[in-house]
């Protein structure tokens, strides 16, 4: 049988993000893909060493536009834990309900771009619909739809007034009534079943070895949830990690639509915990030694490891992000499935390649 | 802070590694920092039930450091990233990239190091 | 005749293509977000097209690197003309937040010509929109 190499991107109508893919296909079934990256490079890990500590929060959340806040909530718990600062626990609950309005609103535009993977449009457009809704709640708390930079070195910026509590409460209840409407389509649907089930099979073996991270390892039946760590306010509200244990990309879209409805559970506790008292702690002083940061992003755990000596600016900043563990669970899934699979795979690890390549 | 810092020389590397795999630890990721002119420091870290474990490796730039892409396959990634972005040179690489994983040829230089040489293609 | 026609249906009905060129993804689903439900700018003809042959209009996020500054060019010279670029966010203005990383050439004008800048970090969806329909004026000339 003769080969044929096939470009996958950069410009494809399924990724919105540029990455590119060389596949090897023996008439339609793949047997090799090589990866290639470098085209949302930007090198923002140097930046530390023009911007100072401070300036780096602003930084860290450009690395990814999605899961912008819990970047950042990574980089200050970083410096926090050099510094020695102790954060007020108000502020703890808040990074609990901005970073899980930011999983809910992930998790969301995942469930639509897999959908829109396999040709479902209306699914797409129905699970962007209920989105807005949470970015409405960002935009009225915080000023900013996606980007909301709400976290300092110390605590937070902005606070949720008791008024707006109660609304983010009615909103929520309509955004669960939302999902749940949309669970009988995502879970049974006979589209949804045909492309995804037995598709991209990973055992649990094979994603542990492959240091896979996030919903990609926990649909192959391993609880690794960072938030089991207790980072933030996790400690202090019921939290269990969502598992399945098929391994392939239908179990994969059950643990994100799963996890959406936790998110907006652990929300409504926060809220019913959210303590008074202040924001934010001064920050004085600079960081000095090495540490090493983890939280659970929407992708997965992403991992900082911060270096300082003393100085304003930071001597190594470096992000591990998500899915620059989970690129090699596609070289592994990849070989011996169809080429039409390829966009619904690909989007199964949920790529964020600005993540991947900062 | 750091804890469970195990020092490793350049001869020892794999032979840790393979140690970490069989005792069950999952592949993090690997961090460098660059220390002077010759040195770099490499942090290979692990993770088993949530508690990190690091082994440090304080490489010269100039001789080609092992590559565990054999051990754990995962981090045939990040060798390629510190490949690109300090010019250290990983041997047995699983897929090697060339330095070209990030940078074009025009700006195939070594952003993360204010000193540097950079090496050819060492043989396999 | 014939143009008047042409014209016409091009601006009722621009179609555009997004790429993005090392943007933090903020732009870039705020495009989509242009397209889905609460915005929906496809009631009013505008379709997102994967291929650059059907496009009018060209949306472009981020900021230019070295790798990808040849990718925007292939795209630009594919689209036909007359055809409208839409530089959109801080990154693709000037930089940004990352002008000065060692991979960054700069904002898009640096590659190709930019017809319409919208700016904001991220740009939110009815600045797009109205960034699209500026550069619709273009195309009735």
């Amino acid at each position: 049988m003769s080969k044929t190499i096939i470009p996958f991107g950069p410009q494809h109508p399924v990724l919105p993000e540029p990455v590119h893919l060389k596949l090897t296909l023996e008439d339609e079934v793949i047997t090799e893909a090589i990866p290639a990256f470098g085209f949302v490079h930007r090198g923002l890990e140097k930046l530390a060493e023009i911007r100072d500590f401070h300036q780096m929060i602003y930084v860290v959340e450009r690395i990814c536009g999605i899961c912008s806040m819990i970047h950042a909530m990574c980089y200050c718990q970083g410096i926090e834990e050099l510094m020695g600062i102790e954060v007020p626990p108000r502020a703890r609950f808040l990074r609990v309900i901005w970073s899980e309005l930011h999983r809910i609103h992930s998790h969301l535009l995942w469930l639509g771009l897999f959908a829109d993977s396999f040709g479902f449009e209306s699914l797409f457009m129905q699970c962007w619909k209920i989105r807005e809704k949470i970015l409405d709640i960002d935009e009225a708390t915080t000023g900013n739809r996606i980007i909301i930079s709400v976290c300092v070195i110390g605590g937070m910026r902005k606070d949720i007034s008791p008024e707006h509590v109660n609304w983010i409460l009615s909103e929520l209840k309509d955004v669960e009534r939302e999902i749940k409407r949309l669970e009988t389509t995502i879970m049974t649907d006979y589209t949804v079943m045909k492309r995804t089930v037995g598709k991209g099979v990973l055992t649990g073996k094979q994603a542990y070895e492959l240091g896979l991270v996030g919903p990609t390892l926990r649909a192959s039946g391993i609880a690794q949830d960072m938030r089991m760590l207790g980072y933030a306010a996790f400690n202090e509200i019921n939290f269990e990690p969502v598992v399945e244990t098929d391994g392939d990309c239908y179990a994969r879209c059950k643990v994100r639509f799963r996890e959406t409805l936790q998110s907006i559970d652990l929300i409504r506790q926060a809220i019913a915990k959210l303590p008074e008292g202040e924001l934010a702690v001064k920050a004085k002083g600079r960081p000095e030694g090495e540490v090493i940061s983890r939280v659970e992003q929407p992708r997965g755990e992403v991992f900082y490891y911060i270096k300082a000596n003393g100085k304003k600016n930071l001597e190594r900043l470096r992000v591990r992000t998500p899915t620059f563990a989970n690129v090699p669970a596609l070289l592994a899934m990849l070989p011996g499935m169809w080429l039409s699979d390829v966009p619904v795979i690909v989007l199964s690890i949920d790529p964020c390649i600005s993540c991947t390549e900062r | 802070m750091i804890e469970h810092v195990v020092s490793i020389s350049l001869e020892n590397v794999v032979g840790e590694t393979a140690k970490m795999k069989v005792e069950g630890y999952r592949f993090v990721t690997l961090s460098c920092v660059e220390i002077d002119e010759t040195t770099v420091d490499i942090l290979y870290h692990f993770d088993k039930d949530f508690q990190l474990k690091h082994l440090r490796l304080t490489a010269p730039k100039d001789s080609p450091v092992p590559s565990i892409s054999p051990v754990y396959f995962a981090a045939f990634l990040v060798e390629n990233e510190i490949q690109d972005l300090f010019g250290i040179r990983f041997q047995g690489l699983a897929i090697d990239y060339d330095r070209t994983l990030y940078l074009e040829e025009e700006v195939k230089k070594t952003p993360f190091c204010k000193y540097v040489v950079i090496k050819t293609k060492p043989p396999l | 005749m014939f143009n008047k026609i042409l014209t016409r249906a091009r601006t009722m009905s621009p179609w555009v293509l997004h790429f993005d060129c090392g943007s933090c993804n903020g732009c870039d689903i705020e495009v989509l977000a242009c397209l889905t439900p609460v915005y929906d700018v496809e009631r009013f003809g505008m379709i997102n097209v994967g291929n650059p042959m059907h496009a009018d209009v060209f949306l472009v996020t981020g900021t230019v690197n070295h790798r990808n500054k040849k990718v925007l060019r292939n795209l630009y010279d594919q689209i036909p003309d007359p055809k409208v670029v839409v530089a959109i966010g801080a990154c693709g203005l000037t930089g940004g937040i990352f002008r000065e990383a060692y991979n960054v050439v700069g904002g898009v004008d640096k590659i190709i010509p930019v017809d319409v800048y919208v700016p904001g970090c991220p740009a939110k969806p009815e600045a797009i929109i109205d960034g699209v329909v500026l550069g619709l004026e273009k195309l009735k000339k």
